[in-house]
């Protein structure tokens, strides 16, 4: 049984009220960052964690806390980016909606940490009952005096709101999210100027994840020495992943870093193997924007190690053999899965979700959409698989914000791992005109239609 | 602050964007830009014409960057080191925003008021490919209008939101914007006819395609059969200079913009009065032709060049039975010729 350091208490009866939040030692990390720490302290304290971004990049959240400008002396900012709607990722909804004191809890010990007076917690639209969660934790704290003027005596005062989008991907990118937080169209902004220094109302402001937000009142109870000694290397702590697709247990695991792919994807503790007699074909580690990985690549690397659940281990071997452990959405496919189809269903999402501010990004995800649709529906030509492939590495890189990247990185792995099942979709159009074409006849009993020919 | 793009260094002001030093510099390495405007506060990065390679980040910093650049928004370091037009993966890039651009364009040209004019004509004439790879049906949007001085095509836009910023530093009171995202991202006003000010017109101006054209001038002729004029006029709108080019057909003055530079950007800003309702040669005091560029389009009827007529070899032939045909398809009851009265 690993350690459990943001659902440890998640079973507890009620926990979601401030009472029994409070009587099971909850706040205990503001009270000792007002009371006994200062805030460069706090900061030091999630530095020497090493913490990284829960939100997909991995981007050490205590040297983005340093970042911030403290010098202006304009007024700082903290904002919770609860905006998730990466598919295949439900970690923050479940921590929210079952122990929100928690993150209001990091939320305050956080903003003390950076100095913030005003923060704000932007929740996704379709959140909305969670956002109906949060008020209401967010009233208590008030009520009990942990939000609002000079907290605990100590001079700090802290506001916190929540704010709820209004269904748009692209506002989970901090800029855009910054932008929409403002009021206004959910673009991302040329960076930079970066957040640290020009965030919201040109101010300095930090965006976090939920998540990473979550962890902090656990790190500042104990030591960010202890945090460090869970997981391996840089990869310290614990991450919640999200599971879903075709394994026995799906849900939301909280697991050390470090846990190998086969045990965590076999073990009854976790999802307890596949959910059916069919194997495994393929699976996501991180939600739908990294890249996908075929079944001979997901416990064992390349170069033969074991493949671990860490940030590290999951990109061994670049975009060639590896993928990221992204936001932690573990995606699992069986054979029954068409990877065309559901590579055109990410797309889809894509081309839905591009902001359509730059180029690349607003006219690419559009065609790799129509392109893959053709595909899938058994219209596709030849050249088309070449066709992605050059449409991807044209969008990759050259956009404003990383929606261009998380667009074409599916695309790609799926023709890199995948390619034959593309050239079986375009060869034999009458095999795959029913949604369901892997189920009676899996493709790995087709394989031998679409392979090399040796006459 | 020295900064070096495709072998050319030039001392540029901290604060100078790369584009603005290639500009300073002149020449082909000045990279393309279909959404910056150096009159617009807050344009540019959004069309990704003008990536650049940035080979040496600085002096201070030697490290290459990464990613290529958007050459508007990126500030010029000390001793950086930039390639534009002498990189193969910035003429990659080029090629790629261009086919990227043109996907979803309707090329209608032909019947564009813009042509001859036009930034995209230009980017894809340099770095476009004459074979479409895009099979599938174009998207479109229902015609809108949107006021009585100006035609909004939408088809056309590339959306660089120029005209919004126009609106927003131009006007008091912004009436339109972008609505929808992803490729369905269109300029809109959501209400009829809603764009009513005096410094609307610069709109048209500022929009590098034919998305925005001149409904005054609506196809009244090509942009190079007009002869480009400078002329001035007392002009009583607050805040318009009354410096504007006169687009000439014999006496006729047929349409009437501002100022272009060479990058197409005006030199300054006029009001709707000059540019829609005064078409009277009476009205103006003509400083004399304006300058083109002689490469533009508009040289193409430069009466000063010898002009050899064109022949088709095959014209003869196409008009044969024309008569014919115009019998075959005229309505029968509405008798094309009463001598000659069809069955």
């Amino acid at each position: 049984m690993s350690q459990k350091i943001l659902l440890d208490k998640i079973n507890i009866p009620g926990i979601k009220t401030y009472e029994v939040y409070r009587q099971n030692g909850g706040y205990t990390s503001v009270e000792k960052a007002l009371k006994t720490l200062t805030p460069d302290e706090v900061t030091e304290e999630v530095k020497k964690s090493g913490l990284r971004g829960r939100g997909g990049a991995g981007f050490p959240a205590g040297m983005k806390w340093s970042f911030i400008d403290k010098k202006s002396g304009k007024p700082r900012h903290l904002v919770c980016n609860a905006d998730e709607s990466e598919p295949g990722t439900f970690k923050d909804r479940y921590l929210m909606e079952f122990i929100p004191h928690l993150l209001i809890e990091g939320m305050i010990t956080s903003s003390f940490a950076l100095g913030a007076n005003l923060s704000y917690i932007y929740i996704r639209g379709e959140y909305m009952w969670v956002y109906k969660i949060l008020e209401r934790a967010i009233a208590e704290a008030k009520a009990a005096g942990w939000l609002g003027k000079n907290i605990l005596g100590s001079g700090f005062d802290l506001e916190l709101h929540v704010h709820c989008g209004a269904g748009a991907y692209i506002c989970g990118e901090e800029t855009a999210l910054i932008e929409s937080l403002e009021g206004k169209r959910g673009n991302p902004r040329i960076k930079p100027p970066f957040p640290a220094v020009s965030g919201l109302w040109a101010n300095p402001t930090v965006v976090n994840n939920v998540e990473t937000i979550a962890t902090v009142p656990w790190i500042i109870n104990n030591s960010g020495d202890d945090y460090a000694k869970i997981g391996i290397g840089r990869s310290t702590g614990t991450k919640l992943i999200s599971a879903s697709g075709h394994i026995k247990n799906p849900g939301v695991y909280e697991i050390e870093l470090g846990l190998s792919v086969d045990e965590f994807m076999n073990s009854d503790e976790y999802l307890g193997g596949m959910s059916s007699s069919r194997p495994l074909k393929a699976f996501v580690p991180g939600g739908s924007s990294v890249p996908i990985l075929p079944a001979e690549l997901i416990f064992k690397t390349a170069n033969g190690e074991d493949r671990l659940m860490t940030y590290e281990s999951l990109s061994d071997g670049g975009f060639a053999t590896g993928s990221m452990l992204g936001s932690g959405g573990f995606i699992v496919y069986n054979d029954t899965a068409c990877v065309v189809r559901n590579t055109w269903n990410f797309a889809r999402f894509y081309h839905h979700e591009s902001c359509g501010q730059c180029t690349p990004c607003r006219e690419g995800t559009g065609w790799l959409e129509k392109i893959l649709w053709r595909i899938e529906n058994g219209q596709g030509r030849e050249e088309d698989i070449e066709l992605l492939w050059s449409i991807q590495s044209k969008i990759e890189g050259n956009t404003i914000c990383p929606l261009g990247d998380a667009a074409s990185w599916p695309v790609a792995a799926a023709i890199r791992h995948f390619r034959d099942e593309f050239e079986y979709h375009v060869r034999f159009p009458e095999k795959i005109k029913n949604r369901d074409h892997f189920v009676a006849e899996p493709f790995s009993q087709v394989k031998h239609l679409v392979g090399r020919q040796t006459v | 602050m020295k900064v070096t793009i495709d072998g050319q260094s030039i001392d540029v002001e901290p604060g100078t964007t790369i584009l603005q030093a290639a500009r300073m510099i002149g020449g082909d390495l000045v990279p393309p830009a279909m959404c910056y405007y150096s009159k617009l506060k807050g344009s540019g990065g959004k069309c990704r014409c003008c990536l650049v390679e940035v080979s040496k980040g600085s002096e201070a910093d030697p490290r290459p960057m990464p990613k290529l650049m958007a050459s508007c928004v990126t500030g010029c370091m000390d001793g950086m080191e930039v390639n534009s037009k002498s990189s193969d993966r910035v003429t990659e890039a080029r090629k790629s925003v261009t086919e990227f651009l043109l996907i979803n364009h309707p090329l209608d040209c032909p019947v564009c008021d813009q042509a001859g004019e036009c930034d995209l004509q230009n980017l894809s004439f340099e770095h476009g490919n004459p074979k479409s790879r895009f099979i599938e049906e174009k998207r479109t949007f229902e015609p809108e209008d949107i006021g009585p001085n100006i035609q909004l095509h939408m088809n056309r836009c590339i959306l660089c939101q120029r005209c919004v910023q126009v609106a927003d530093q131009l006007t008091d009171n912004r009436v339109h914007g972008v609505l929808d995202r992803g490729d369905h991202a269109n300029i809109s006003t959501g209400i009829s006819k809603a764009i009513d000010n005096e410094f609307s017109g610069n709109m048209i101006d500022v929009c590098p395609v034919g998305a925005l054209t001149d409904k005054t001038f609506r196809f009244k002729s090509r942009v190079w059969f007009n002869k480009p004029y400078n002329a001035h006029r007392e002009c009583t709108t607050p805040g318009c200079c009354g410096k504007t080019t006169v687009w000439m057909f014999g006496g006729e003055i047929q349409r009437v913009t501002g100022r272009k530079d060479e990058y197409h950007e005006v030199e300054e800003f006029i009001c709707n009065s000059c540019r829609f309702d005064h078409k009277n040669v009476n009205d103006w005091v003509i400083e004399g032709p304006r300058e083109f560029e002689k490469d533009s389009v508009i040289n193409q009827n430069n009466y000063t060049q010898k002009l050899e007529k064109v022949e088709i070899a095959t014209e003869k032939n196409i008009l044969l039975g024309r008569d014919e045909d115009r019998k075959k398809i005229s309505m029968a009851e509405i008798p094309l010729n009463t001598n000659n009265k069809i069955s």
